[in-house]
């Protein structure tokens, strides 16, 4: 890991959050790190925006605390706490001018104006915007306002910068470009990030490591390889990518390795290792495989690996990758196999007799 | 050459154009040029000259009437927008369920006419009114207050209670616009309740108030049957000075004379608010 974990700077300890009978939040439990990337990930209404505004003091917390920087923030209001907030809709003061929006929380620390304006110059040269201070705030493009909203949070210099999905109005474009240079620029000044997205590819690229949370709480807390690669539940794994699930039983476990009987694929032994903590050997119910650790086979293929006998019920094309949809057996849905397009490699049709290659390695346990 | 989209936008509006031009241009531009005519007993000599104005302008008792109904006049709004600011903003960010039962319930007092509305402060403040009935029957008083009705007083009341909804619902509609981000936004960067609204909220109302403040002021100025009837010798105003001129003293000239200067008067005062208000709300597109 590359970020060093010395300091927590958040900890929310059995958060819940209720409107009326609806619980948000069903008991959050997370610890965040100083100079973390940290995101929240889940689908909408899974309590994420809520859970952000509890940080930044928007919302009070039913029951359990949140501790920002040692500090116990309960009842303390959202203009008296370390953080800053990068707001969905940017909520740039549109009677203000660029300058006047970035400098905003300045004036209210009651800086001089001449450390003011410096300070201001300095964050909007930080987003790319030098010179930008005097435009009106309508004058702007939408990734523009994005880079004032970040600019704002920055020239504040807080512990904690909250960020609301703060791309999701940008085009794919401008996206792809932001989510590099967030998190570049998260990375060059170390304030820890907290983002909010339900864009599973965002949270991959940008954190250090992401939360997905399902229905107020918290399913997996990891790394984003971590997650991919070790999902502890078919929802967090589909929720992460593609996962192909195969029905699966033991038949024999000890300490050194699993026996599976995977009807798709034959009898399996994975090590012991495989086993995700709190699950035992009897609880497999199922196995996962990642579309790319599946492969097709041709001719040239290495004879070594372990294979399988599967039909092409359908192809969709994708110009660098082709997603062939397999039948292994009778005992599984088809599962997705994505097959990168090299040079002179033709594309099986449906119903195209194939060779499934496959790894130990790749198997995920699941209950 | 008028494209066919123009011709067919131009037919459609054609009707309201005829419409505003007679209904409003035409008695605008009769009464400017009565007003440069004379009145010569029964008939009007149509010379041009600029005598009604000299006179408009010099008499004590147009000048007291004209500063009476402008005074009269910005009290009334100031009164009337103080007061309906909190009422607006009450409604816009604290009422949260049952909001538009309470827009209806603002615009209840129109469903009388405002003549009785005028009539009812009358009983209200009356030397046998409500109210004196009411303190004599309390014990607060011995005899009957007179400073109650009949006084620029009553006139100021009169009218601040019958503009109060048109001065809410503008300031309400620029407060339901403003986005409540902008206001989290701003206490997020530190601000307090107070200095949070002094610079996000009230800046981005602006044009509300100013809506407001030029709705109540405009027509009040000209006014004529509020203080006709509660106003006393002490509350007579402009209008009512036009309204003997053009009927029992028969000097429609003068009248017209008169009314042209209130008017410029007016539209001098509400361009200086319109500008002023422009500079203190900002940029606001
Ligand atoms: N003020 C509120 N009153 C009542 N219910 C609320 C309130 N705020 C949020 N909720 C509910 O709480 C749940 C979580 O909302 P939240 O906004 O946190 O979701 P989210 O994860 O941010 O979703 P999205 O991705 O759609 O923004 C939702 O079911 C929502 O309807
Ligand atoms: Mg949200």
């Amino acid at each position: 890991m590359s970020v060093k974990r010395n300091k927590p700077i958040i900890e929310l300890n059995k958060v819940t959050k209720s409107f009326g009978t609806f619980q948000a939040l069903k008991g959050v439990d997370a610890t965040i790190f100083e100079g973390e990337f940290f995101s929240l990930l889940g689908p909408s209404g899974c309590g994420k925006t809520t859970l952000l505004r509890m940080i930044a003091g928007f919302e009070e917390a039913t029951s359990g605390t949140i501790v920002i920087g040692g500090k116990l923030m309960t009842g303390i209001p959202a203009n008296k706490r370390p953080t800053n907030m990068v707001f969905q809709s940017y909520a740039i003061f549109p009677h203000l001018s660029v300058g006047d929006n970035v400098g905003y929380g300045l004036k209210t620390r009651k800086l001089p104006k001449a450390e003011i304006a410096a300070e201001v110059e300095k964050a909007l040269k930080m987003v790319d915007l030098g010179g930008f201070s005097d435009r009106a705030a309508h004058e702007l493009s939408g990734g523009q306002r994005q880079r004032v909203a970040l600019a704002r949070a920055l020239v504040m210099r807080p512990k904690v910068i909250l960020l609301d999905e703060p791309l999701s109005a940008l085009d794919k474009k401008l996206r792809d470009q932001m989510q590099v240079e967030l998190r570049n620029l998260q990375r060059s000044i170390g304030i820890t990030f907290i983002l909010v997205t339900h864009d599973q590819e965002e949270a991959l690229i940008m954190s250090d490591r992401i939360a997905v949370m399902f229905e107020g709480e918290i399913a997996q807390l990891a790394s984003p390889e971590e997650l991919y690669r070790h999902p502890v539940s078919h929802r967090v794994a589909s929720f992460i990518g593609v996962m192909n699930f195969l029905k699966a039983t033991t038949t024999v476990a000890d300490d050194q390795e699993i026996t599976l009987n995977i009807p798709s694929l034959g009898t399996v032994s994975v090590p012991a290792s495989y086993m995700p903590a709190g699950m035992d050997a009897d609880t497999v119910k199922t196995i996962g495989i990642r579309p790319e650790m599946l492969t097709i086979l041709f001719d040239d293929a290495d004879k070594s690996t372990c294979r399988v006998e599967g039909t092409v019920t359908s192809t969709m094309y994708y110009g660098d990758m082709t997603y062939y949809s397999v039948k292994l057996s009778d005992h599984d849905d088809d599962v997705t196999i994505s097959m990168r397009n090299t040079a002179g490699r033709s594309i099986v049709p449906a119903g195209g007799l194939v060779q499934v290659g496959w790894g130990v390695e790749s198997i995920v346990l699941f209950k | 050459m008028v494209n066919k989209e123009g011709r067919q936008g131009l037919t459609l509006i054609s009707p309201t154009l005829l419409y505003a031009l007679l209904m409003l241009a035409a008695p605008l531009a009769m009464v400017v040029t009565f007003s440069f005519w004379t009145q010569d007993y029964l008939e009007v000599n149509t010379t041009l000259t600029l005598n009604n104005y000299r006179e408009a302008w010099s008499q004590p008792l147009y000048r007291v009437l004209i500063a009476r109904s402008l005074s009269i006049s910005l009290i009334v709004t100031f009164v009337t927008v103080i007061l309906a600011f909190p009422i607006a903003y009450y409604l816009s960010f604290k009422v949260t369920r049952r909001k538009s039962l309470w827009l209806f319930l603002i615009t209840v007092p129109f469903w009388t006419s405002y003549l009785l509305r005028v009539f009812l402060w009358k009983v209200i403040l009356g030397y046998n009114g409500v109210l004196n009935t009411a303190f004599l029957e309390l014990g607060f008083i011995t005899e009957p207050l007179t400073f109650l009705l009949y006084n620029a007083n009553a006139v100021v009341l009169t009218l601040a209670h019958a503009w109060a909804p048109f001065a809410i619902l503008p300031i309400f509609v620029a407060l339901e616009k403003i986005d409540r981000s902008l206001l989290e936004a701003a206490e997020d960067l530190g601000d307090g309740p107070l200095r949070r609204f002094f610079r996000i909220t009230l800046p981005l109302a602006m044009p509300g108030v100013i809506a407001a403040i030029l709705i109540v002021m405009i027509p009040t100025v000209g006014d004529f049957i509020t203080p006709k009837l509660v106003g006393g010798t002490d509350g007579l105003m402009i209008a009512n000075m036009i309204q003997i001129q053009f009927g029992k003293a028969n000097n429609a000239p003068l009248g017209a004379a008169l009314a042209v200067t209130s008017m410029v008067i007016v539209a001098a005062i509400s361009i200086v608010i319109f500008l002023t208000g422009k500079r203190l709300g900002g940029r606001v597109k």
